[in-house]
């Protein structure tokens, strides 16, 4: 019996997909989205838009609230003390950025801020930039055998010198839970500052920021059937207190003058501009259903198409992992064939895949990859989706092979 | 369609045979033999400098002009690619500069029955490789 996922009529943008012969395995990179999104959006528009923060207006009011609404809930979602620990951003990216030059003032020449070998770009760019930027020392923790961060060296290489640990919870390419909870319990015996890249995790299992006890949390809202264009940025309220402003403009200021001004703390203080409003509200909407649903029955059920995946790809000659996935994804590379080719030839067929370097260039040249195919899943994905892929993966690799 | 740059033969047989290929396997195939018709680039040439940067499999490509026609010669990892060097150099060697410059070669493709090779989303290389081709004819 194939497995059938009881959610997937909830999400149009699978079943349009489906109808157009597509087959989408891609949702690491974006998910689909649930109807109760795109009735949120559309609700919020079709009754009347107004911006947030600033009007005394009724339909002001009304966005307001419900923007802020979104903010208790994923204050909530987060198990975060309170919702003012969360700051919206436009991205996972930006939250990155916005970490990176908020937190600049705070580092000396010669200190060190450590990041591992997997990390994507958006979680290694502006830190090597930092780096560069005021002559500090990028750390770079190795990889072990089954492509988890090396808790042995991690050990040696996080010191008194570190100031920031950034790592990713669950590597966009390797598809496996990151031993985050012992890093950062090595970062924080150095006082070092810690921020988990949660853009993979956020969506696989619910995670307990008042438990993880990290400073800062990224994820971004697309990757977890919400809209793009917001990123979500959780900071312990001692951690927030230690970031400087960095872009400016309406909103984020309490009080301006030609010559000088004086900034709101967080989470306003770091929302300047008007907000992604709509999207914000409608992230609101992805998180009442997803919250509505059984998380067992969700997790058990990526459990079992994740098994699939693996078992599909054990059962076929030449295929290379890249580490041991165990949820979410899987890349590999196959003997003899090129992944460009293998890809040309999956899109050729309908199939929805990533190839190629995944955002995370040092990691492919560490493995000396030029690229690789990436299968990943959400939670509407059917078996069938599956076994579609493997059809058009054994005849792609008959032409090629 | 009348063009003002009539088909080389070997043109002539590339759009022969992808026109009678009816499937993705078939033109898959016929890719891989078009591509197998490249002649090699030495070391010398498989350089970063004749690199074309914006292909998701690297991939070369250097121009020489002999008595006004270009002549092109390109090299590429993956072997897909390699055959839509190979249909694009059937086309374009020979021309001169004004012939190259007027060329439609998305019709080109379109004729072969590869036009979505070049829509804007695919990183298999063939819109960088042409738009250095443009490139380094304009610079000559």
């Amino acid at each position: 019996m194939s497995l059938l996922s009881p959610w997937r009529a909830d999400f149009p943008g699978i079943l349009a997909l489906e109808a157009e012969g597509q087959t989408y395995l891609d949702s690491a990179a974006t998910a689909q989205k649930p109807q109760a999104m795109l009735d949120a959006l559309l609700a919020y528009y079709s009754s009347g838009s107004a911006n947030v923060h600033r009007a005394q207006h009724l339909p002001g009011e009304r966005a307001t609230r419900a923007f802020e609404a979104c903010r208790e809930q994923l204050g909530k979602w987060l198990n975060a003390q309170s919702s003012a620990h969360v700051i919206f951003t436009q991205g996972a990216t930006s939250a990155f950025n916005l970490l990176a030059y908020g937190l600049e003032h705070l580092f000396q020449p010669g200190d060190e801020l450590v990041i591992s070998a997997l990390e994507h770009h958006a979680n290694l760019l502006p830190w090597q930039q930092l780096a560069l930027r005021q002559n500090l020392k990028l750390v770079v923790l190795p990889l072990d055998t089954a492509r988890r961060i090396d808790l042995e060296a991690a050990s040696k290489l996080v010191g008194p010198r570190t100031r920031l640990l950034a790592v990713s919870q669950l590597s966009n390419v390797i598809g496996c839970w990151q031993p985050v909870a012992q890093l950062l319990a090595l970062a924080r015996a150095h006082d070092a500052l810690t921020v988990v890249d949660g853009a993979q995790g956020a969506v696989h299992g619910r995670h307990d920021m008042q438990q993880l006890d990290c400073d800062f949390y990224v994820f971004s809202s697309h990757k977890i059937y919400g809209p793009d264009g917001v990123g979500v940025l959780y900071g312990k309220p001692e951690a927030l207190a230690q970031l400087r402003h960095w872009q400016f403009g309406g909103e984020m200021v309490r009080d301006a003058d030609y010559l000088d001004a004086a900034f709101n703390p967080a989470p306003l203080g770091f929302e300047a501009g008007t907000p992604p409003i709509s999207s914000v509200i409608a992230l609101g909407a992805t998180l009442d259903y997803l919250n509505q649903l059984d998380h067992q029955a969700v997790t058990a059920f990526e459990q079992a198409l994740h098994q699939q995946l693996m078992a599909g790809l054990a059962a076929r000659d030449g295929i290379t992992l890249l580490g041991q996935p165990n949820i979410a994804l899987a890349s590999f590379v196959v003997d003899g064939v090129h992944n460009a080719d293998l890809a040309q030839l999956l899109t050729e067929q309908g199939i929805a895949v990533r190839a190629g370097q995944h955002c995370a260039m040092p990691l492919m040249k560490q493995l000396g990859l030029g690229g690789a195919i990436r299968v990943s899943l959400g939670l509407y994905n059917n078996g069938s989706d599956l076994e579609r892929f493997f059809g058009a993966l054994d005849n792609a690799l008959d032409i090629l092979r | 369609m009348t063009s003002p740059h009539p088909l080389s033969p070997g043109a002539a047989q590339a759009l022969d045979a992808f026109q009678q290929a009816g499937s993705w396997e078939q033109r898959a195939r016929l890719l891989m033999q078009w591509g197998e018709k490249l002649e090699p680039l030495s070391d010398s040439q498989r350089v970063e400098e004749n690199r074309v940067h914006g292909c998701e499999s690297q991939v070369w490509l250097v121009a020489e002009q002999v008595d006004q026609q270009w002549q092109f010669r390109a090299a590429g990892e993956a072997r897909l690619i390699r055959g839509l060097l190979a249909l694009l150099l059937v086309r374009v060697n020979g021309l001169d500069s004004q012939a190259l410059a007027q060329l439609d070669l998305n019709d080109w493709f379109n004729q072969l029955g590869l036009a979505r090779q070049l829509s804007p989303s695919r990183s298999n290389g063939l819109n960088a490789v042409l738009k250095r081709m443009r490139e380094l004819a304009s610079a000559a």
